[in-house]
């Protein structure tokens, strides 16, 4: 009983060894010579895109040319260069693929200013059609007031012609 | 004829767009654009993977249109295309090895094994002038014109279809202009 029990042990333990070993493999061991330079280091990791893996930045992937591209960021940030210079070291390589943000030049007009030109044109159309609307609305409310007022106009008509009847005939009564 | 507008504005969008859009289905999205194409090789200067106490630099490339190849003993697919490559070298084509991230004792057996259809190996263990080339899989295959400029670079295996139907085409175009070169050098008499 005792055995089957330590080897349950056992076996969590090099489960838990395998799951452990596992989320620590993509953690590098870079040492900045300052904290901007680590602060940097996040971000241009996050801004980086694995051409192996391509759902991926760099800095969440295993694959070998991620470990690559994050060995390359650290050397050139320890160089001093800036963040442009190392994005633009990565697409002279690996192509505009590999940046989540690319340059703003014809090719990716589209996809930088796509999006707005579609929310500027469905705000129009909107805009438009509650105007259109609005007005029909108007016109139909208008319509129907004047209806009423020839209806009342009408009846009004019609009581008054009532009440002289009714005037002409009491006074024959009266006699 | 305005409420028309209102209506046809939304489907020339979606045509629009559909028409864009349309252009990219059938695009293997695991093919990169090539960074280096019509750039010089990058420098570099690694050693020669059967004699290391030579070295190699880009200007090895220069005098007649190469494939270079980047290929490593870890990478399945370079297996599959390696007969196809000795055939290709036995035809007279100038292959390149570049070994990339591999061990140099393994690839030498790889290549006494398999047979050698490159005319030298750059030995790249720790994959330098691969990155630099924006390598990012194995196995690569490049066509370098004699000037030793970037003119393609082809993902996976080299097979008889993608030699016929893309790289001997590329191959004899640039080696066409090389000898055509060539002829306006020489001297007239």
């Amino acid at each position: 009983m005792t055995i089957l029990k330590n080897s349950g042990v056992i076996i969590f333990l090099i489960a838990f060894a395998f799951t452990s070993s596992s989320l620590l493999a993509n953690i590098d061991l870079y040492e900045f010579s300052n904290e901007v330079n680590q602060a940097r280091y996040k971000e241009l990791t996050k801004e980086l895109r694995c051409p192996k893996c391509q759902n991926q930045d760099i800095a969440d992937s295993n694959a070998p040319i991620a470990a690559d591209m994050r060995r390359e960021v650290h050397r050139l940030l320890e160089e001093g260069q800036d963040d442009r210079t190392i994005v633009g070291f990565m697409v002279d390589r690996f192509g505009e693929f590999v940046s989540y943000k690319p340059k703003v030049k014809p090719a990716t007009y589209l996809l930088w200013y796509g999006p707005w030109a579609l929310l500027i044109l469905g705000v129009v159309i909107i805009v438009f059609m509650a105007s259109r609307r609005a007005t029909k609305k108007n016109k139909a409310a208008a319509d129907e007031l004047f209806q009423e007022y020839q209806e009342q106009e009408k009846q009004g008509a019609l009581l008054d012609q009532h009440e002289q009847v009714e005037q002409l005939l009491s006074r024959f009564k009266d006699d | 004829m305005n409420k028309r507008l209102v209506f046809l504005t939304p489907l020339a969008i979606a045509l629009g767009l559909g028409l864009i859009l349309f252009t990219a289905i059938g695009k293997d999205p695991t093919k990169l654009e090539t960074a280096r194409l019509n750039d010089p090789i990058p420098a570099f200067n690694l050693k020669n993977l059967a004699d290391k106490t030579k070295k190699f630099s880009e200007k090895d490339f220069i005098g007649k249109v190469s494939l270079l190849n980047v290929w490593a003993t870890w990478c399945p697919s370079c297996r599959v295309e390696h007969g196809y490559l000795n055939a290709l070298a036995e035809q007279g084509v100038r292959i390149i090895g570049l070994n990339y991230k591999d061990e140099g004792e393994a690839a030498l057996t790889w290549l006494k094994k398999l047979g050698n259809p490159y005319e030298f190996t750059i030995y790249d263990p720790h994959g330098k002038l691969g990155f630099d080339l924006g390598v990012y899989g194995a196995p690569e295959t490049y066509v370098v014109d004699q000037y030793g400029v970037v003119r393609y670079r082809h993902v996976g295996i080299v097979d008889d279809e993608v030699w016929s139907q893309t790289l001997k085409p590329l191959v004899e175009k640039y080696s066409s202009i090389s000898s055509k070169a060539q002829l306006q050098l020489q001297p007239k008499q």
